[in-house]
């Protein structure tokens, strides 16, 4: 038990929590509890989770692969077409599944933004663990893949992560957007299927890039775009080029979405009892 | 132990209703906001808005160690108070000094997951009321068998029994150790066999380690049982406080007031068959109420416009429990009604149910087709199981005992 009162604490109107940080690293084992949680519901009948963590992406690749491919015959340079679209699906998905449980995350867990206090921030920070893990069983299928088609990763694979915290930043940053504005309007729920409808497209994830030179500036304004191209240029041993300073855009564009985001999230959050 | 461990200082909290529309979908927002700008250009007036204050100007100070009830009726603000103390809301002025943990348990089981175990569900509750993982390892044990479920711990709570979730739920969150500690009415739920051990665990907690405890409820015995003091909020505002049996007092003489009774505007289908037009909730010399003692005698009033002939007319009257249980119900005989305005009464001698609030429900049907179903609002029965008509005959349970019993002996 703590000895004294450690500190003062003072509730009054708009006041901005001078503690949210602190306050933030001291719920830090609520928050892996909440994210263990959703992993563990995920998982909890443990074939049907993984396998559901597999199939889609390797349907949907599958899928992708036929379109560009074959039906609209862009081209792969040098890389199988399967193997690129494979490439670019593993951020993408991940990117989807982050956005999408950030997005959702906090009329998700409503049941405990009415009844407890802490720091709201720890909801959507704990959604991203399910995308994480679904990222990491997805990767643990694609390597030996990109093995069996004879490409052996350099030392270029030691940068993916970074690329994953580049495609959680981006995630959480719109996620923050997303959640916040999902309190006050329901609807805003609806708009994240129809941003990643289009998000799918104009992503590189079934084409590369670097074979569209004309296109490269507008798509580059796309975070994920950096995104995509910089796993596959990790995965494929440099076989894609990376186009640095779309990247550079990517990044840019990554932190000021966090850093809006945080600040909306910050804004809003007070409310989120009574309106939720 | 000369500061206070709580110190609330003209406290208030608005919210506001604005009776347009409610705007749950962004359409509707920016319709009402085009509007609203056509309004202002072409008549320079606004929607209306309606404040309600929940909470005006509300002052206390509670000493370190001191257990301090708060009651009132339903909207006097009880749980607001608890909200904006727990921080999940804020105030909309004033301040709150809090000194010390707090730890605040506003529902039993909040954030409990059907699918995992008890076992994962007492370290996720434990972790969202704020203990520490190393804290709920050393309590674990004492945990589980303070809940009795040593034989379920690694089956999913889905799967339990409402009676065995309702006693883990109780289990966390009673090996709470914070300084101050915020329970709303949460002792509601749950036998009655456990709700005394968790008094008894609470009474512990409090009495040996000095722990300063707020506690709402409607059952003033375990009030009178457990508090020292007690606060009565009246329509947003502190009423009386002081020690704990004057302010029982002071509530319960102050039951009579305004009714809160109301009844729905009728659909359109109704206009031409027949539905409520207003119902009162009153003692038997017709003063409104919507608290009444346990033991005293109540009526209700219903009135109703028929706009056509209606056969085998019913005017019914329900109570439902917190949780949802239906308690009471009773209706009219049937009758064929020529169209007119009429009254139906619903009167008792005494109220026989438990302290606690109930939800009032009423309906009325023609020939066996139901035409209105509505709760006219929330009736508190307030006082303890033993007074006025009640013996101590009756301990627990929510139907107060009418027998007369006796013993004979046999040959």
């Amino acid at each position: 038990m703590d000895a004294a009162p450690e500190h003062e604490l003072v509730i009054e109107a708009n006041r901005t929590e001078r503690h949210y940080w602190r306050d933030l690293w001291r719920y830090r084992e609520l928050l892996g509890f909440l994210a263990w949680r959703d992993v563990k519901v995920r998982y909890k009948q443990a074939a049907l989770g993984v396998a559901w963590a597999v199939i889609q992406p390797v349907v949907q690749t599958l899928l992708l692969t036929f379109v560009f491919s074959k039906l609209a015959g862009m081209q792969s340079g040098n890389v199988p077409y399967f193997l690129l679209v494979l490439c670019g699906n593993l951020p993408w998905l991940l990117f989807t599944n982050a956005f999408n449980g950030a997005g959702n995350s906090v009329v998700g867990n409503s049941h405990l933004i009415s009844k407890v206090y802490f720091p709201r921030l720890v909801v959507p920070l704990s959604s991203l663990a399910v995308a994480l893990v679904d990222f990491f069983v997805l990767l643990a299928i694609t390597l030996p893949l990109i093995l069996i088609f004879g490409f052996v990763p350099d030392w270029r694979l030691l940068l993916l992560p970074l690329f994953v915290a580049l495609a959680l930043v981006i995630a959480l940053g719109a996620g923050l957007w997303i959640t916040a504005l999902t309190v006050k309007y329901r609807d805003f729920r609806f708009i994240t299927p129809f941003i990643l409808q289009i998000g799918m497209f104009v992503t590189p994830v079934g084409y590369r890039t670097d074979v569209l030179p004309n296109w490269r500036d507008l798509l580059a304004l796309n975070p994920l775009t950096g995104l995509v191209d910089g796993v596959r240029w990790c995965l494929l041993g440099g076989r894609t080029e990376l186009y640095v300073p779309g990247l550079g855009v990517s990044v840019v564009i990554a932190l000021l979405l966090l850093l809006t985001g945080v600040w909306f999230f910050r804004r809003t959050e007070r409310k989120f009892a009574d309106i939720i | 132990m000369s500061l206070p461990a709580i110190e609330v200082s003209g406290l208030s909290k608005r919210y506001v209703i604005e009776h347009e529309s409610r705007h749950d979908n962004l359409r509707d927002t920016l319709h009402h906001a085009a509007r609203k700008i056509w309004r202002r250009v072409r008549w320079g007036t606004t929607f209306e808005k309606e404040e309600f204050w929940a909470l005006r100007d509300v002052s206390f100070t509670v000493q370190p160690g001191e257990v301090v009830g708060i009651i009132g009726r339903n909207g006097a603000g009880k749980s607001t108070l608890l909200k904006i103390l727990s921080r999940i809301t804020e105030p909309t002025s004033g301040q709150i000094k809090l000194r010390g943990r707090v730890a605040s348990l506003l529902e039993v089981g909040t954030g409990f997951h059907p699918e995992l175990s008890g076992r994962e569900n007492i370290f996720l509750n434990g972790a969202i009321l704020g203990m520490r993982r190393a804290e709920i390892r050393r309590k674990f044990d004492e945990i589980v068998a303070f809940a009795e479920i040593e034989k379920f711990l690694d089956t999913p709570v889905k799967r339990y029994s409402s009676g065995m979730y309702v006693r883990l739920a109780f289990a966390v969150a009673s090996h709470l150790e914070p300084e101050i500690l915020i329970v709303d009415e949460v002792l509601a739920v749950g036998d009655a066999a456990f709700q005394k051990k968790c008094l008894g665990k609470m009474q512990d907690v409090s009495r040996a380690d000095g722990r300063t405890v707020l506690f709402v409820s409607h059952n003033l015995a375990s009030i009178r049982e457990l508090c020292d003091t007690a606060i009565l909020l009246e329509a947003g505002s502190v009423h009386t406080a002081g020690p704990c049996y004057r302010v029982i007092e002071a509530y319960q003489h102050g039951l009579a007031g305004t009714t809160t009774a109301s009844v729905p505007k009728p659909e359109a289908v109704l206009l031409e068959k027949a539905y409520a037009t207003g119902v009162e909730i009153e003692t038997l010399d017709g003063r409104p109420q919507t608290a009444v003692s346990v033991g005293q005698p109540w009526r209700v009033r219903v009135r109703f416009h028929t706009a056509s002939s209606q056969p085998a007319f019913v005017a019914a009257l329900g109570l439902k429990s917190i949780d949802g249980t239906s308690v009471q119900t009773a209706w009219t005989p049937p009758r064929d009604l020529a169209p007119g305005d009429y009254e139906a009464i619903f009167e008792q001698d005494r109220v026989h149910l438990a302290a606690g609030t109930y939800s009032v429900i009423i309906g009325l049907s023609s020939g066996d087709r139901g035409l209105q179903q509505f709760e006219t609002g929330r009736l508190d029965i307030v006082g303890e199981g033993a007074q006025g008509f009640f013996p101590r005959t009756s301990g627990v349970g929510m139907v107060l005992n009418s027998m007369t019993m006796s013993v004979a002996r046999l040959s």
